[in-house]
């Protein structure tokens, strides 16, 4: 079980939506592999990469997103993490938070763990999901000719957006960003808020 | 809402009013819950209040990281949820631990003091300990008039210390409820 018969790169599309980021756009990736690729497109201060806490990363963003309603957050996350927290999903969709993104990388395996088939490779559709939860735009890109509307979704439409994005499962090395969570907690606050972010 | 006589005589004082201030004192802006009906009046005046966003989760773990995320863009929060709820949050407090951002967490209890409901008791039994075990600071109120400054010292400590911290509102405070009072009789 080498293949899950898709082709888009997972480094490659996390590079393009992080591309010519600035200090608008604020990033929460879940553990595991959004973590590496987030990671590898550029390690920044305003962007948290869990290294644990699965299932926190939507929640997380919505709490960042209420906070800050004038910058672009944007939940990068996998597969695995997200069908953790789908209640979350109701939660973005009460709230429905216009500056809030969710993009899932979608191999439709815990990649982490043994490549194990999650609840999507059986077609559970988490679109159609985020849709019925409340989401106002969602899209699934398959091929490359998707990736622009995903980009438009992650990073500019109103949201809340999720958008879906089936990658192919591939032996990547790991890139890590720091691990100290109050470090990570500090150096993001600084950069958002200024120095009196340690206070 | 029946409750027993075993409630705290000093639930004459306006508890729910003096924890909603002392929220107002602290600026807290996003208060998020599973509800309960010992936080139904809190929870009124939060809805009510223009600056505070009172956000209803599915499970409370959510609550555990909405306020991370909401201390990284700045602003205070605060958990309220019922102790069967704490049991929910277990792993989701790692980012307590591991991130050191204020946590305030007020828990209504059930399970202990006069409980009707079997169901109920052993994780009201568990909740202090299973705090405790990850990392969390917990501070009890066993009386209606203390509720206040129990709060106030419990958003000090988390505020200023970046620690999660917890404030048990015990039944004896916020009544037990007796299920009998409320069901058909009996043929």
């Amino acid at each position: 079980m080498n293949s899950n018969g898709y082709s888009l790169k997972r480094r490659a599309v996390v590079a393009g939506l992080l591309a010519d980021r600035g200090d608008d756009l604020l990033v929460v990736t879940g553990l595991g592999g959004a973590n590496w690729d987030a990671t590898a497109a550029g390690d920044s201060p305003l962007t948290f990469p869990l290294w644990g806490a699965m299932g926190g990363a939507l929640p997380m963003g919505l709490g960042l997103a209420l906070a800050q309603p004038a910058k672009r957050v944007l939940v990068l996350t996998g597969d695995g993490d997200l069908l953790m927290s789908l209640g979350c999903l109701a939660t973005i969709g009460v709230e429905r938070p216009a500056n809030l993104a969710v993009v899932v990388l979608d191999n439709e395996r815990y990649g982490e763990t043994g490549r194990q088939r999650t609840a999507t490779a059986a077609g559970v559709d988490l679109c159609a999901i985020a849709r019925g939860a409340g989401f106002v735009a969602t899209t699934e890109a398959r091929v490359e000719s998707g990736l622009a509307e995903l980009h438009r979704l992650a990073r500019a439409a109103d949201g809340p957006t999720l958008s879906v994005v089936k990658i192919s499962m591939e032996p990547l090395k790991i890139v890590m960003p720091p691990r100290d969570g109050a470090y990570l907690k500090d150096r993001f606050r600084i950069a958002l808020l200024g120095e009196d972010g340690i206070f | 809402m029946t409750e027993s006589s075993l409630a705290d005589p000093a639930t004459a004082v306006d508890w729910p009013s003096d924890i909603f201030r002392v929220l107002k004192d602290w600026d807290v802006r996003q208060v998020c819950h599973v509800p309960d009906a010992g936080h139904l009046k809190l929870l009124t005046q939060c809805e009510d209040d223009n600056d505070i966003r009172t956000v209803t989760l599915t499970t409370e773990e959510e609550g555990v990281a909405l306020l991370l995320g909401a201390w990284l863009g700045g602003e205070r929060g605060c958990l309220l949820m019922q102790s069967s709820g704490v049991g929910n949050t277990i792993n989701m407090l790692s980012l307590a631990k591991t991130c050191r951002y204020p946590l305030l967490m007020l828990v209504t209890m059930r399970g202990e003091y006069g409980e009707f409901n079997p169901w109920q008791v052993p994780m009201g039994q568990a909740t202090r300990a299973t705090m405790e075990a990850m990392g969390v600071i917990v501070l009890d109120a066993w009386e209606g008039e203390r509720v206040g400054e129990t709060v106030e010292a419990a958003a000090k400590l988390a505020f200023n210390g970046q620690v999660a911290v917890a404030v048990c509102l015990t039944q004896r405070v916020i009544g037990a409820k007796d299920f009998r009072a409320l069901a058909e009789p009996k043929a």
